[in-house]
């Protein structure tokens, strides 16, 4: 029981020292440029004074936490295997302006219109990350390579159909658009819902694709913790040759785990894209990808932490705005933001080394202690977390999924 | 993991507590003397925010100039990153009375259209989006440039000027915008010189605005055409342009700045290779329309047009180096004024 203590207690320790690690070097800069940070922080979660203007503050965190989880969802599937999937920024824009232009282009009764939207994103996400898997098991071409070259493509095709064949605007239009989706395939927003609740009335719709981003979560998570299939990815992304020795074909799985991933990411846009644009156009939001590497590197790559972890970058982005009307300049949020990321990089080796030390001096004295983990869904004491994952993903050493 | 998931939630919660205590004033502490009726002019910037040393930063100069003068209070805000929160710009300062609001930055056009019939006492106006049409409600006024005009004067500076008969353009990001600077800047060149060779490229895609902020691109693909053999760059490309200045710079050729006065802004090291600039004039149609609505004299649903004939568009002359071929370039520029020259402003 002990033993599981300290090990939650580890666990905990990376993300949390990290985030209070970044709260300090940031109140440190605050006060470095004659600003109060005591004043700034509290300005940061003043959410409004009216109910309806704190309702909407929640409303824009949740919205904007939606898809850094999907997107740091897409990142962590493949970093639990050990791969380093950088493309997930061009996977979710070529799915946005294919399940866009698809979506304009039908007319369906609206549960099924959403549905073929929802499915095109998916298939085009993953064909997309499933050319990088392809390419690892065939060609043995580095994941990260790959995948990065792939989001200039990405980036440069969107272009081309955007401002091509899948134009919907009018031709003097500085924003250019694909056509708009139709009613049927908007995903209602889920403000019935909080009013139901007894909450005031937000001015704008809190995404109904909330819901979906909660169902994909939980897929994952049974998916990962629960499955033949996420044992072996799991196996498979801590030690490759064991894995393969007990029988995982290892070439299969990175096909397969990329297809996933990118299949996650495929979905990244489509709470814009279906809850408040209706078309993908220049305008739309870009950098998701990358965000969610940073989301998934802070949420320790499980579904929980991913969840907490875009929950608080979303935050930390509403912040900015009234950090702005107290006149402290919101690079704070974006300082604040920088060192987490880097904090919680360092923080989960120290926590690592910590886990491991303490795990060889329990071994040293109690045997039969380290092998009691592992069937209670927590973390073993090294921890098959993101920051683990990235410097093995890391080019220029050994290849880790091949044998 | 769960634990985890405790803490951090806990520790949102307790933060979440901290707001219900009563506080002090809450926002609005950029004023100074609190008249009764103060003016108090809500700012919204677009991508890159203030300090972009471009667009914004010249929407800035305008409208601090406007309230120095009219002793009023400016509050800015700059979006986030990704520019997603364009939307929540526009309602909080609308909401928190900030009257009127200015949207710098075409990339508003969607966002203003939904946002200001919710606030029909609001005065909006959007820097380079058009509403001539009344489109995007009846409180808001375009504030638009004829970019193309200017750009003409360019392309005619530059073929005036070139000794290669070989000149370029650089692009910040390929959109509807800066392609008006491209067709003018062509349409100029060629009027003086139907045989010169223009190279045009853009530095990103539509719908990658990394163009705009991106010297070291800028400055690869500047030095590609300067190496082709052309001697004489206009870039409109926001921030990359430093690139292009470097390049020219390295290579012994010149370049032309664009919206400010860049002899002005770029080091001494850089001054000899800004030929001139193509002067879009932000802060003085910022500063206008804020002046016009304090006399009370915005009407909205019309756009306001800075063109030659008003100066808003104009070539710069810091440095000297066009003093030469000003006679011709007022030829042109009456020609255009009184309507002898049609500018396209899309490229064919």
């Amino acid at each position: 029981m002990t033993g599981l203590v300290r090990r939650l207690g580890l666990s905990l320790l990376g993300p949390v020292l990290a985030v209070l690690v970044a709260l300090v070097i940031s109140a440190v800069v605050i006060a470095l440029i004659g600003e109060d940070p005591v004043e700034a922080f509290r300005v940061m979660v003043d959410l409004g004074d009216s109910p309806s203007q704190q309702v909407q503050s929640i409303v824009v965190v949740l919205n904007r936490a939606v898809p850094l989880f999907l997107a740091g969802l897409a990142v962590a599937v493949a970093f639990r295997m050990g791969l380093f999937n950088i493309g997930v920024e061009g996977q979710y824009r070529m799915a946005t302006i294919l399940a866009a232009a698809v979506g304009a282009a039908v007319a369906l009764p609206g549960p099924l219109h959403v549905l073929l939207i929802v499915v095109v994103a998916m298939v085009v996400g993953a064909v997309w990350a499933g050319i990088v898997g392809v390419l690892k098991v065939t060609r043995g071409v580095s994941e990260v390579i790959s995948s990065i070259m792939l989001n200039f493509i990405a980036l440069g095709l969107a272009s081309f159909l955007l401002t091509g064949p899948l134009r919907g605007s009018a031709p003097g239009a500085s924003i250019v658009t694909t056509s708009e989706i139709p009613e049927s395939g908007r995903v209602p927003s889920l403000n019935g819902l909080l009013t139901a609740l007894g909450l005031a009335a937000p001015r704008s719709g809190l995404y109904g694709f909330l819901v979906v981003a909660v169902v994909v979560g939980v897929v994952v998570a049974v998916l990962l913790q629960r499955t033949r299939f996420g044992f072996d990815l799991r196996a498979t992304g801590l030690s490759p040759s064991a894995a393969t020795v007990s029988g995982v074909d290892a070439r299969g799985m990175v096909v397969k785990t990329m297809l996933i991933s990118g299949g996650i990411a495929g979905l990244i846009g489509l709470p814009d894209l279906l809850g408040s644009q209706y078309d993908y156009g220049t305008e739309f939001t870009a950098g998701l990808g990358f965000l969610g590497i940073a989301v998934a590197l802070l949420g320790r790559s499980s579904p929980v932490g991913i969840a907490l972890a875009g929950l608080l970058f979303a935050f930390l982005d509403r912040a900015a705005l009234p950090l702005q009307f107290a006149d402290i300049p919101s690079s704070v949020v974006t300082i604040i933001q920088g060192t987490i990321v880097l904090a919680v990089v360092i923080a989960n080796e120290v926590a690592r080394r910590l886990a491991l030390r303490s795990a060889e001096r329990a071994g040293a004295s109690a045997g039969p202690d380290p092998g009691a983990g592992g069937d209670d869904g927590a973390p073993p004491p090294t921890g098959p977390d993101g920051g683990q994952r990235v410097r093995t993903g890391v080019p220029g050493t050994p290849e880790d999924v091949q044998a | 993991m769960k634990a985890a998931a405790v803490l951090l939630a806990g520790s949102m919660a307790l933060a979440a507590c901290a707001s219900d205590e009563p506080t002090g004033t809450g926002s609005g502490e950029g004023g100074a003397g609190a008249a009764p009726e103060e003016l108090r002019i809500g700012l919204a910037y677009d991508e890159g925010g203030r300090g972009d040393q471009s667009f914004n930063d010249s929407a800035y100069a305008g409208a601090s100039a406007a309230a120095d003068a009219l002793g009023a209070e400016l509050q800015e805000l700059s979006p986030n990153e990704d520019a997603s929160n364009r939307a929540e710009l526009l309602t909080q300062l609308a909401e928190q009375g900030f009257n009127p609001v200015i949207a710098v930055g075409f990339a508003y056009d969607d966002v203003i259209a939904e946002v200001a019939p919710q606030f029909p006492e609001t005065t909006f106006a959007q820097v380079d989006g058009s509403n001539a049409d009344g489109a995007k409600g009846d409180n808001v006024t375009g504030l638009v440039f004829a970019e193309e005009e200017g750009s003409f004067l360019a392309g005619v500076a530059a073929a005036l000027k070139s000794e290669s008969a070989h000149i370029g353009f650089v692009g910040g990001v390929e959109s509807p915008l800066i392609e008006k600077f491209e067709a003018g800047y062509v349409a100029g060149a060629q009027t003086v010189n139907p045989q010169i060779r223009i190279d045009r490229q853009y530095i990103s895609p539509a719908g990658d605005f990394s163009g705009f902020s991106d010297p070291a691109r800028g400055q690869i693909v500047a030095q590609g055409m300067y190496d082709a053999g052309a001697d004489i760059i206009f870039h409109a490309a926001g921030g990359s342009g430093l690139g292009v200045f470097q390049a020219a710079a390295a290579s012994g050729n010149r370049a032309i700045g664009v919206d400010s006065d860049q002899y002005l802004t770029v080091g001494p090291e850089l001054q000899p290779v800004v030929m001139t600039s193509m002067l879009k004039r932000v802060d003085n149609a910022v500063e206008q329309f804020i002046n016009d609505y304090a006399e009370g004299n915005v009407q909205g649903a019309e756009d306001v047009l800075s063109d030659l004939s008003t100066e808003g568009i104009g070539l710069a002359t810091s440095g000297g180096f066009i003093d030469d071929i000003q006679d011709d370039i007022q030829q042109y520029s009456q020609q255009i004024t009184d309507g002898t020259i049609t500018v396209p402003t899309t490229v064919e």
